[in-house]
């Protein structure tokens, strides 16, 4: 019980009956709070469903000169099924924090929007058009993300399952070393055509096993084996889990070629240990041994060492011309540049240029298009969406949900991270999707159920805690 | 939990921080660098497709963007292309443009800061953006004098006016049709491009500015002269022995006059009278008493060695080597050994003369305005710097009138009007053709026009022609077409 509760509700039942009303119009604000969440949440999702709208009709006038009433019909999907989404929080989860699905949705959209507006410039039409492929993933992602909130009233429940996350986890991840490479990465599984990224998947499986492993663990994980300096380091008998996540990271490195991936999973292992046990040197530990085997690969890989070099020197001729080099990167660049602060509008940009710039690229086209104002628009909403997920982690009264809203809140933030970061060479470019807005229905699927899962942890959180209704 | 996990919101708030900087950085802070990069496609396609503004001659555009039903929108045409490449350059379809074409590329397409409030004007009025447009200095009629006068020689023609800097012509043959090069169609506008570079005779250079740099012959006497008269130490009256040849110091090349035989006659001959007659060896007495450090010092502030005179096109630095060879800094005082120059570096020796004394920035460029007829940008007269003292400017002026009165320069003579001017005939090694120049000014007294004629490969005489015969008539012609006006 937090101390406002009672302090609100001691002295009133003990003075005379003037303070009596103050009480019960305090418990008819309490009961109207849920509503209240949702009555927020509609507005700007009706907001973000317009911009989504907007987005599209620019990018027709934009791109062709003309008005395609049709495409319209493409954000208008998404939006009645985000407003589903609305309706069954409404009923299933009234206390869910009301930014996520908006936030989501206006992301979702812009990248719809986008990426209709590459299919223009590179005149895919019908079905090939990826822009109404993306509305498809969007839809089933959607769906499959309410079906979660509906299904899992309680989180808590997931924890049970925690080594058979680790078991679906780790073979999501390893599933593609059986398919061929696409683009150079064997992060791909072929099934009746359809092509799908299951290391996606497994970051919420991984996700569910390090909180549920973490909570029950962590005691032991906290003894301090040896102090070195300011430093306590664990046991040594203690290190089998972080050299386990290390191999596989290492692994997913090396056999599958993906420095993005494996960057992603190890960053979330550390950072969910370290919120476990507090103590920084498993965080030392885990930076050494993962630096230290990506320097290794990159000494002894040609591709983990190109990828260095072509981040280093990215506009050397060499590079630029070389294959794999650093063309795309650098086109990305230049596409940004010409957006400038204040972009060239909506679907009157080049950034077809870029090959693959539905995907990896995305942020690039947008930055592009909508400037730099833009830019900090769409990563000021990943900073939001992030930031209420952290809040589980504060509020929350759970630690198995606590400690899996601060994972899955934190691998959205290293992921857009990793990629944005790659595209405006702050670090190597990887290969990892932009979540919500690249093309592709792993990414959606993936992450529209993590936007589920915060949604039910969040409305976990009790009322009690937070009196203002929005904190 | 708490304080572990503020300190997670801090990491990620650094992320975040990271990528608003990279951002930022890429499309504010480094955002004109990434543009103007040759690589850019984007800036490339833009300033091709772009209603691009006109380039003006006299009133006339020589340059202009007419409406096509195609991908490009624009197709880029000019109006009497061979005539004014040198000046206009060309634009072409993935390649960097050249010329004014490229100098203003971002003027001429509107992505430039300085159109910035012309372009929003344009997407706030709802009006498809157009670049603006550049005058040139250029004076149409003598341009095609020179044009004229330089016939079907290789090589350029150079007019300046001295006062204030301003290119009155540039001719550069043989020249190119930039309408070729502008074609939309990509294969044909390539095929045209890999013609004119496998050509020989290099059409697509421009030799005013640029290019191979000539041999300045004997026009370098002139920079000679002022380096002695700069000195204090001598006058045009300086005498030096008159030998009808001249062994070089510590080798056994001898060099003679010109025209064979002593100078002028006598056992001395002055300073004045071998720049009249325009003789080898005074020069070289005259270089190797001065030395390289002196002579390149006078050079430079004539300009050569400047990297950095753009006009706005870059202008190749014509160069005077710090000789460390007696011989080489004795050749090299009559323009042989490595002296190499631009024959707009000529005319800007003549040019300063001229001006008593006073080199003036060269320029293309008069004016830049916006699609509305606002200036963007004027161009104003700006010195270059002093080059010789207005004393030195006077005496080199006499000595330059004597030589086309009375000298080597005779077939610059103009009647009515007092000529200054050098002329030049410069070797380029054992049986290769002569390089024929001249240089100068008129009227002498109050200078309009200053010039600077260059004929490559002999004017077609091999070793037979002479500046004067080949080069000096064709100075007359566009002097004339100034001062007789």
């Amino acid at each position: 019980m937090s101390a406002s509760t009672s302090s609100a509700a001691g002295p009133s039942l003990a003075t005379g009956p003037g303070r009596i009303s103050d009480f019960t119009s305090s418990i008819r604000i309490r009961l109207r709070e849920p509503a209240r969440l949702r009555n927020i949440e509609l507005p700007l999702l009706l907001f973000a469903i317009g911009l989504s709208i907007g987005a599209m009709a620019l990018v027709q006038l934009g791109a062709q000169g003309q008005f395609d009433e049709g495409m319209l019909a493409l954000p208008a999907a998404l939006g009645g099924l985000a407003l589903v989404g609305h309706i069954i929080l409404r009923v299933t989860a009234p206390n869910a924090d009301p930014f996520l699905l908006p936030i989501a949705t206006v992301l979702n959209g812009i990248g719809i929007a986008e990426i209709s507006r590459l299919d223009i410039a590179e005149h895919r039409l019908g079905w090939d058009a990826l822009g109404v492929k993306q509305v498809v993933f969007s839809a089933i992602a959607m769906v499959l993300a309410f079906i979660v909130l509906a299904a899992f009233r309680n989180v808590r429940v997931l924890s049970r399952y925690r080594y058979i996350a680790m078991f679906v986890g780790i073979a999501l991840l390893l599933l593609p070393m059986a398919f061929k490479p696409i683009n150079g990465a064997q992060v791909w599984v072929t099934i009746a055509g359809i092509n799908f990224q299951p290391g996606e998947l497994a970051k919420i499986a991984l996700a569910i096993f390090f909180a549920g492993y973490l909570v029950t663990a962590r005691d032991s994980l906290s003894i301090i084996g040896r102090k070195l300096g300011p430093l306590q380091f664990p046991r040594a008998r203690d290190l089998g889990p972080i050299l386990i996540v290390w191999v596989v990271a290492m692994g997913v490195l090396v056999v599958q070629r993906d420095l993005g991936t494996s960057l992603l999973y190890f960053g979330l292992f550390l950072v969910m240990i370290y919120v476990a046990t507090a103590r920084l040197s498993w965080v030392v530990l885990g930076m050494t041994l993962f630096i230290g085997g990506a320097l290794i690969a990159s000494q002894t890989l040609g591709y983990v060492n190109g990828r260095f070099v072509t981040w280093l020197d990215a506009f050397s001729n060499e590079q630029y011309r070389a294959d794999r080099g650093s063309f795309q990167v650098v086109q990305g660049l230049f596409g940004l540049a010409d957006g400038g602060l204040i972009g060239t509008g909506l679907g009157q940009g080049r950034p077809d240029i870029v090959p693959i710039a539905e995907s990896d690229f995305i942020i690039p086209s947008l930055g592009e298009e909508l400037g730099l104002i833009g830019l900090f628009a769409i990563l000021g909403l990943y900073l939001l969406m992030v930031s209420r997920g952290l809040r589980i982690g504060h509020l929350g009264d759970d630690d198995f949900g606590r400690l899996l809203g601060v994972g899955l809140s934190f691998v959205i933030a290293l992921q857009t991270f990793i990629v944005v970061g790659g595209v405006t060479r702050v670090i190597p470019l990887t290969g990892l999707t932009t979540p919500f807005l690249a093309a592709g229905g792993s990414s959606l699927v993936a992450n529209w159920i993590i936007v589920a899962l915060l949604l039910r942890l969040s409305d976990g959180i009790r009322p009690a805690r937070f009196p203002g209704g929005l904190q | 939990m708490s304080r572990e996990l503020r300190r997670v919101s801090i990491i990620v708030l650094a992320m975040f921080a990271a990528l608003f900087l990279s951002t930022s950085i890429i499309q504010v802070g480094q955002s004109d660098n990434l543009r103007s990069d040759p690589r850019n496609t984007r800036t490339i396609l833009a300033s091709f497709s772009a209603e691009r503004g006109d380039i003006i001659v006299g009133g006339e555009p020589i340059a202009s963007s007419t409406p096509v039903d195609d991908d490009y929108q624009f197709l880029r045409q000019y109006a009497n292309g061979p005539l004014y490449a040198p000046a206009t350059g060309y634009s072409i379809i993935n390649g960097e443009p050249r010329g004014v074409e490229g100098a203003l590329n971002r003027e001429l397409a509107g992505t430039a800061d300085s159109t910035f409030l012309a372009r929003l004007n344009q997407i706030i009025t709802g009006q498809r953006p157009k670049g603006a447009s550049v005058t040139l200095t250029l004076d149409a009629n003598l341009q095609q004098v020179a044009w004229d006068a330089l016939g079907d020689k290789t090589g350029a023609v150079v007019a300046l006016n001295p006062k204030t800097g301003q290119i009155l012509a540039m001719v550069s043959k043989p020249s190119y049709d930039p309408n070729q090069l502008a074609s939309h169609d990509r294969q044909q506008a390539l095929a045209a491009y890999d013609a004119l570079v496998a050509d020989p005779t290099k059409p697509l250079q421009n030799r005013a500015i640029a290019g191979d740099l000539y041999a300045p012959g004997s026009t370098f006497k002139l920079i000679t002269t002022a380096t002695a008269l700069e000195s204090g130490d001598y006058t045009p009256d300086s005498e030096f022995p008159n030998p009808g040849s001249l062994t070089l110091t510590g080798t056994s090349t001898t060099i003679t006059n010109s025209e064979g035989g002593s100078c002028g006659g006598g056992a001395t001959a002055s300073i004045a009278t071998a720049l009249r007659l325009s003789c080898n060896i005074p020069f070289a007495q005259l270089g190797g008493e001065l030395g390289a450090k002196k002579i390149q010092a006078q050079a430079e502030k004539f300009g050569f060695g400047d990297d950095e005179i753009d006009i706005p096109q870059h202008v190749t630095p014509s160069q005077y080597p710090l000789y460390t060879d007696a011989a080489k800094v004795e050749q090299s005082a009559f323009g042989q050994a490595d002296d190499r120059v631009t024959p707009l570096q000529m005319a800007m020796v003549s040019a300063g003369i001229a001006n008593g004394g006073i080199v003036m920035k060269p320029n293309l460029v008069q004016e830049i305005t916006a699609p509305d007829l606002s200036p963007l940008q004027e161009f104003t007269a700006t010195e270059y710097g002093r080059a010789i003292s207005e004393q030195t400017a006077t005496t080199m002026t006499q000595m330059m009138i004597n030589g086309v009165n009375s000298g080597a320069a005779s077939n610059a003579r103009i009647s009515g009007v007092q000529v200054a001017g050098k002329t030049g005939t410069a070797q380029n090694g054992v049986g290769d053709p002569y390089t024929l120049w001249f240089t100068g000014f008129a009227p002498a007294d109050d200078p309009q026009i200053a010039v600077a004629v260059v004929v490559a490969n002999g004017g077609g005489l091999g070793q037979n022609g002479f500046g004067n015969t080949l080069a000096a008539p064709i100075a007359k012609k566009v002097m004339e077409a100034v001062v007789k006006r």
